[in-house]
């Protein structure tokens, strides 16, 4: 399982690529495994408003719901419509063609939350 | 502590992901959902059923006691055969759904889910001390079976280097008791939960980890795959296959679930005052098939509406592998229950448009 040292991490188990005051997201290799084969995913719309800890969306496996918790707060900038067509590219490039939303991050100081990829790594050893 | 089955090293030494179902520690996947599903649509898949139930009833008024405590009628059919049968209160609401195998006309072997095997066994127990049954023996031999399901086109040429006689020449649903690798007795029998081809093997528990490898290395050459508990039920719900605690509980009527093929009102039994009358006059629910038109997918206890005022819940929903669309069953009121008929499924707070289909939903 891979987590990408350049990215930063939740416990939800998104991931979070800063870059200037964008941040990209997505959800996790651990969290994609976890879920099993998607089949469903439902993203916000471009312009809307996203706040750390809430739900900004859904996905879906064959077998259950679960939500996507925004990292940060912001407004939602880009929407990769690509993976509501395609939602097995969560499966197969979680931290690639599978980004979810792009979000113009509202406050940095919520950036100092994030874990780092050993912090994730160790947060999911202890949840297993 | 969870229990385990017999094959439980080998589902871990196969990578499978472990779920707590009804007590047990049971494979939900291998490779992933869809993968095995369309295995067993295509090929075939081996399924650990092992947590399944097996409930013992035999003796002179064994046959008495099995035509009153199940709707459907066990002498239609003759020793050798199976048949399957809700399990039926008094109210008509519905202890189980089982399989029973009928070895004599005074033994039978139910097959019951294994979240409900202690709660039938209580049930017969109770039914035999009010009434009448003179040298009826129930016993609970669950824990003396392990149970691997074959499923899929391909399980006759897998199945035929292992056992004692063709297995194609075993009927549908008739069993064979014989054995398997030359020395190991079992039960087969051409029965399954997938609307696919396929034997169930009731076996003892010692002897299902060399029974299960010698499938798979037979399977080898036909991409036999492993078969989780999640493909288990994607499979049965594309073929509208009842699932207890979902389209059956202790609050519904097999009448209501659309089952009034498997109840017959030509012999006496437990709940037939009521279900008799359900089927004369109807019910005011029934339970239908359901495919989204809107995208989305149906999950049990979400809202089914019909012009926007709630008629009824989904009990089972899925996104079926073989369909690519979103599928489920649940109740409505009953004058909404035609084919075709336009409903809306409440998908988190948004009316998503879905149709009535007839069950079951996949058709080869």
């Amino acid at each position: 399982m891979e987590f990408p040292k350049d990215l930063k991490y939740t416990k939800e188990h998104e991931w979070v690529k800063v870059e200037g005051n964008i941040a990209t997201v997505g959800i996790t290799d651990y969290a994609q495994d976890s879920l099993g084969d998607v089949v469903y995913v439902e993203l916000p719309q471009e312009g809307a408003t996203v706040t750390k800890h809430e739900p900004f969306g859904v996905v879906e496996s064959v077998k259950a719901v679960s939500d996507l918790y925004a990292p940060l707060s912001g407004s939602v900038t880009e929407v990769n419509d690509a993976i509501v067509d395609s939602p097995e590219a969560i499966n197969e490039d979680p931290y690639g063609d599978a980004w979810m939303i792009k979000v113009e991050i509202a406050n940095t100081g919520e950036l100092g939350d994030l874990l780092t990829a050993d912090e994730y790594q160790k947060f999911i050893e202890e949840e297993k | 502590m969870l229990k385990k089955t017999p094959l439980y090293d080998i589902h871990k030494a196969l990578g499978a992901k472990m779920v707590d179902f009804a007590g047990w520690e049971m494979p939900v996947q291998y490779t992933g959902v869809i993968d095995e599903h369309l295995a067993v649509r295509t090929s075939c898949g081996l399924f650990d059923v092992s947590h399944m139930g097996e409930i013992e009833v035999s003796g002179d008024s064994a046959i008495d006691f099995v035509q009153f405590v199940m709707t459907n009628d066990i002498e239609r059919v003759t020793d050798g055969q199976c048949q399957y049968s809700p399990l039926c209160r008094e109210d008509g609401s519905v202890v189980d759904d089982t399989i029973v195998y009928r070895f004599n006309i005074d033994r039978y072997l139910f097959v019951v889910n294994a979240s409900n095997t202690a709660k039938v066994l209580d049930w017969f127990k109770q039914v035999q001390k009010k009434e009448q049954f003179p040298d009826l023996v129930i016993e609970d031999l669950s824990g003396i079976y392990s149970q691997i399901a074959i499923q899929g086109p391909k399980s006759v040429e897998v199945m035929k280097p292992l056992l004692d006689i063709d297995p194609g020449q075993i009927k549908t649903f008739r069993f064979h008791m014989g054995l398997l690798l030359g020395e190991i007795e079992a039960v087969v029998s051409r029965t399954g939960y997938t609307g696919e081809d396929g034997f169930e093997i009731y076996l003892d528990p010692s002897d299902a980890p060399a029974v299960w490898q010698a499938l798979m290395e037979a399977g080898k050459p036909f991409g036999i795959a492993p078969i989780g508990l999640g493909a288990r039920d994607t499979l049965r719900l594309e073929m509208g296959y009842p699932l207890y605690g979902h389209e059956l509980s202790d609050e519904i009527t097999p009448i209501e679930a659309g089952l009034g093929k498997y109840v017959k009102f030509t012999k006496d039994f437990l709940g037939r005052e009521v279900l008799e009358k359900q089927a004369a006059n109807g019910t005011e629910r029934a339970l239908v098939g359901i495919k989204m038109i809107d995208a989305g997918i149906p999950r049990a206890g979400y809202e089914i509406h019909s012009n926007g005022k709630k008629t009824g819940e989904v009990v089972s929903g899925t996104s079926s592998p073989s369909l690519k669309a979103g599928i489920g069953t649940g109740f409505v009121a009953t004058k909404l229950k035609a084919p075709g008929t336009e409903v809306e499924v409440v998908i988190r707070g948004r009316a998503a448009k879905a149709q009535v289909v007839p069950l079951p939903f996949y058709r080869k």
